[in-house]
Formats: structure tokens, sequence, C-alpha cells
């Protein structure tokens, strides 16, 4: 951009930049902060002219199609991903506890395990874990996971618990040594010191992380339906594919969406409240 | 020994704290050259030094926060370096207070004097609750028995940390440099608990910069360099006229820090 030089032209071919001189930093702040929301602002009304608002709107938001979603997507679809959440959370919790012990085990072979189970399960796709759960522990032990939502809850329960085990890990070792120390001077075992001292002290550090990764496993349970699902295990994003290819319109998604964000967007808001609040009170 | 019928009570010509050739390596580095050290019940030890002299190793040793590398730790008769030794059933018997002061910051002050007593001598809720009222006075803080450690200051968190200790009825206290981590202003109120302990026959080895303390309070002075035990004796002499030419050039040097010298 040129800007105009209120002192007349031509005064800066022997100075060194008195031009660029004239404006104070904040002054260039100022400018700068200015020319970003006009080029900001030209985008957005670009994109308001430019967009077919019409054929959008009959693609992605009718709102008849979207009303027929509801009730059920919330009764019925909104609930089975919540117990499946709900489920997968409780296994990958004491799980991950369990693994995150293992990990810090003086006991070489515990220590292995834990490392070789985190890292298979971490660094597989989560939709490959599904399959293998679904598929080859029935194939292989010639037995299924009981309940409807068996299967499915265990599935994402491993894949979570290795998420979780680094969590926990990373929490019990911010508990300062002076705990175990002091825990320990008193007499306490070193389960007692660890059962009373320090994963109680572990726990209120993780459960932001803790809460985030149950934000992630509630979208995870999407990949659920490759398991199959039937009327009654169906959750939320089955749900909404069912009723596109029945409407040959993408509204239900939208739907669908919604009902993600009306559960997800409170759980990441309180995240941020228990962050602020930890900050506070260290 | 004494009979397989008396108990062990100390006193009994039992050293409370009895330390024999006692040597602790970190990797190469060799921070305990052989120390021999008893300790007798009722009897007040300070343990001054340089930094870096190892008296803050001898003390964890002493009741196995520190594993010793060689030799023998006998607390009342009981040999705790060896493997067969019940250790949380002797760390019971000694009150251990920390530099860091230690509080468990999830419990409030009621909490931290009492999840010992419950969990580790069984006693009742309500007998805990006396005994941790009972100490609380005793420190003078019973008013602060529903506060969070993190609400008091330092001076407070440390005498709680006292009266945790000494709720486990104790026969013996070790103190880590409590007081270092104070400003100047806390450290009376600290050290004026520790002198009532000790003047109500506590026995206590005490690792401390605060040679006032020392010269007041102890029995005895153990000054230590560079992993052994340079000289011990009354305050008075230890202090006063030391025989040896390294703890003259240590009590000068923290001499001039107390006048305040700006550092070289």
């Amino acid at each position: 951009m040129s800007s105009p030089d209120p002192t007349g032209t031509g005064s800066a071919v022997g100075s060194t930049g008195p031009g660029h001189r004239r404006l104070t930093r904040r002054q260039r702040a100022r400018l700068t902060r200015g020319v970003v929301y006009a080029a900001t602002l030209l985008l957005v009304a670009w994109l308001v002219v430019s967009v077919d608002w019409g054929r959008l709107q009959e693609a992605f938001f009718q709102p008849d199609v979207f009303a027929e979603q509801f009730p059920e997507i919330v009764t019925r679809a909104a609930r089975n991903t919540l117990i499946f959440t709900a489920l997968s959370f409780s296994i990958a919790l004491v799980a991950g506890l369990v693994l995150a012990l293992l990990r810090l085990s003086s006991i070489t072979p515990y220590r292995w395990f834990a490392i070789v189970y985190i890292e298979l399960f971490r660094g597989m796709p989560a939709l490959i874990t599904v399959i293998a759960v679904g598929f080859a522990i029935p194939i292989a032990l010639d037995a299924r996971v009981p309940g409807i939502y068996g299967a499915g809850s265990l599935a994402l329960g491993i894949v979570y618990s290795a998420y979780m085990a680094e969590t926990i890990r990373a929490g019990i070792e911010a508990v300062p040594r002076g705990q175990v120390e002091a825990a320990r001077s008193l007499g306490m075992s070193h389960t007692w010191a660890m059962t009373s001292i320090v994963i109680p002290q572990a726990f209120r550090i993780v459960i932001p992380p803790l809460t985030n990764e149950l934000v992630a496993l509630i979208k995870d349970t999407s990949l659920l339906f490759v398991l199959g699902t039937t009327i009654e295990t169906i959750e939320i994003t089955k749900f909404a594919r069912d009723a596109v290819s029945k409407t040959f319109n993408i509204t239900p998604l939208v739907a669908a969406a919604a009902v993600y964000l009306a559960i997800t967007v409170p759980l990441t808001r309180l995240v941020g409240l228990l962050e602020a609040r930890a900050r506070k009170a260290r | 020994m004494t009979g397989p019928v008396t108990p062990q009570s100390p006193g009994a010509g039992v050293p409370a704290i009895e330390i024999d050739e006692l040597h602790k390596h970190f990797g190469a580095l060799e921070v305990l050259k052989g120390i021999d050290f008893v300790v007798d019940p009722r009897e007040v030890v300070c343990v001054i030094g340089p930094s870096g002299s190892g008296k803050s190793t001898l003390l964890r040793c002493v009741n196995k926060l520190e594993e010793p590398t060689s030799g023998r730790i006998l607390i009342e008769g009981d040999d705790i370096t060896d493997p067969d030794c019940d250790v949380d059933a002797v760390r019971r018997r000694i009150g251990m207070v920390f530099q860091s002061f230690n509080l468990f910051p999830h419990l409030d002050v009621m909490g931290n004097l009492t999840i010992a007593q419950r969990r580790v001598l069984r006693r009742s809720k309500a007998d805990a609750i006396a005994t941790a009222t009972a100490m609380l006075e005793r420190v003078g803080l019973v008013d602060k028995a529903r506060e969070f450690p993190a609400r008091l200051s330092g001076g407070q968190q440390q005498r709680v940390a006292i009266a945790r200790a000494l709720c486990m009825s104790p026969d013996m206290m070790l103190f880590d440099e409590v007081t270092s981590a104070l400003d100047p202003e806390l450290v009376g109120e600290v050290l004026a608990v520790m002198r009532s302990l000790a003047e109500e026959g506590m026995t206590m080895m005490v690792v401390t910069h605060e040679m006032g303390f020392a010269r007041r309070v102890a029995d005895r002075v153990v000054f230590m360099d560079d992993g052994v035990v340079v000289e011990e004796g009354p305050p008075a002499e230890v202090l006063g006229d030391p025989r040896h030419e390294r703890t003259r050039r240590f009590l000068s040097q923290v001499a001039e820090r107390d006048l305040g010298d700006p550092p070289p």
C-alpha cells in the first residue's frame, strides 16, 4: 500500500527514509490492524454475495427435513452415542490407570507390556482396532463380546485406554517426589502412598486433558457403524447417513452436527473453566 | 540384646540412632565416606556443614529415603539395612520434617494430620482427630484445622508439618533444613516449636544452617564436610572453639553471611 505523503513528494530521495519515521510504532500497528480488518470484511462480503444461498439451502438445510430428524436423533441416536461414550470411557479410564501404573512399574516386563500396548493402539487408526475387536475376537475366541453395546464399547475403550494411560502417567509424574517421601516417612506403604496421596493429586492435574479425550471419544463413536448397527444401537452419524440416503438430501448431517455440538461445546467450555481454576489454584 | 519377654524400651542403654561405617554413592560420586554416628535417646544433635557436605543425605539415610550403599543403621537396635527389616514399621517411630514442607495439597490441615493415623496406625476417626487437635494446639494452629495448605504462610505450613509428624507419636524426629525455604521473619516461629520439643525431651537430629539454634538448643553439634564427620562435641566447643581448620573456615563464612556482607 502506498500512503499519501503529507509533506509533499520527493523528500525521500536523499534522506534515510523520513517518510517511514513519521509514523510512530503505534500508528503503524493501527494501520496494519486496519488493513487486516478491511481485507477480512471484503472476503466475507464477497462470500455473501457470490454464494448461491438458494442452492446451498436446498442441499444442506431444508427446514422440513431438518425438523423430521427430531426428536428421534436425540432420543434414540444421541442416547446411543452417549451410552457408547460412557461405557468406553469407563473401560478406558480403568484400563488407562492400570496401564499407567504398569508403565511406571519397576518390574521390566510390566513396563514393556504397557509400552507395547500403548504404542500399538495409539499408533493404529481407531477404525482398524474397532474392526479387529469386532471381527477378530469372535473368530479367535469363538465368543462374542456380550451386550449390544459390548463390542463397540470395548473397542473404543481399548483405543482410548492407550491415550489415557499416557495422560495419567504424565499426571502421576507431575506430582512432586516430596509427596511420596512425606507419605513414606509417615510409615505408609508404597501402595497407600500411591492410592491416597499421589493418584488423587494426579487426577486433579489430568482432569482437563481427560475431558479433551472424552470429547474426542464422543466423536469417535461414529466409527462404530463398521460393526454393523441395529435400530437399537444406531448412533448419531449412522442415523444421519441413513436419513441422507432416504431423503437424498444432506440436511440430516447438518442436524447431526448440531446435536454433536450441543454435547461437545459445553464440555470444552467446562475444560476451559477447569483450566482457569487450576491456574488460579497454583 | 534384651530377653524375649522384655519389650524394647528406649533409654535402656540402646542408642536411638546408631550408624556404622555408612557409605553412600550416587553413581561415581561418593557422598558419604564412612560415617560413624550415635544419637542417644532424648539427645538433640545438630548437624552443620557446607552445602554438598552430605548432611542431608545422612539424615535421609536414617529413615531410608536414601538407600545406603554400605554400612549399618540401627534404629533403637533394629537394623534397617537388613533386607528382612520392615522399614515401614521402623519409619512409624521416626518423624521427619522437610525443607519444602511437603504437606498434602489435596487435603486440609486436619486431613493432613489424620490420614496416616487412620491408615497406618488404624486409629479411630475420633482418636485421630483428638490427637491432631492436641498437636495443632501445641504448634499454635488449632484455628487452621479446616484450611488448605496453600492458604497458609510458609511458617504455618512448616508448623503443620511438625504437628503431622508428632501425630504418629514418634520416638525421634529428623529435621532436614526446615527453615531454609522460609522468609526470614517466619523462621522464629518454627524454631520456637522445635525448641519446645527439645525441652520436652524429644530425641532430635537436626540438619540446619541456624547457628543460633544449634548453639542454644543442641546437646551436641556435628560438623560435616566432604562426606565425613570432621568434628563433634558440645556446641560451645565446636562453635566457640573449633579444633579443625575446616570448621573454623566454615564458621567464619557463616558469620560473615549473618552480618549481611555483599557476596564476592
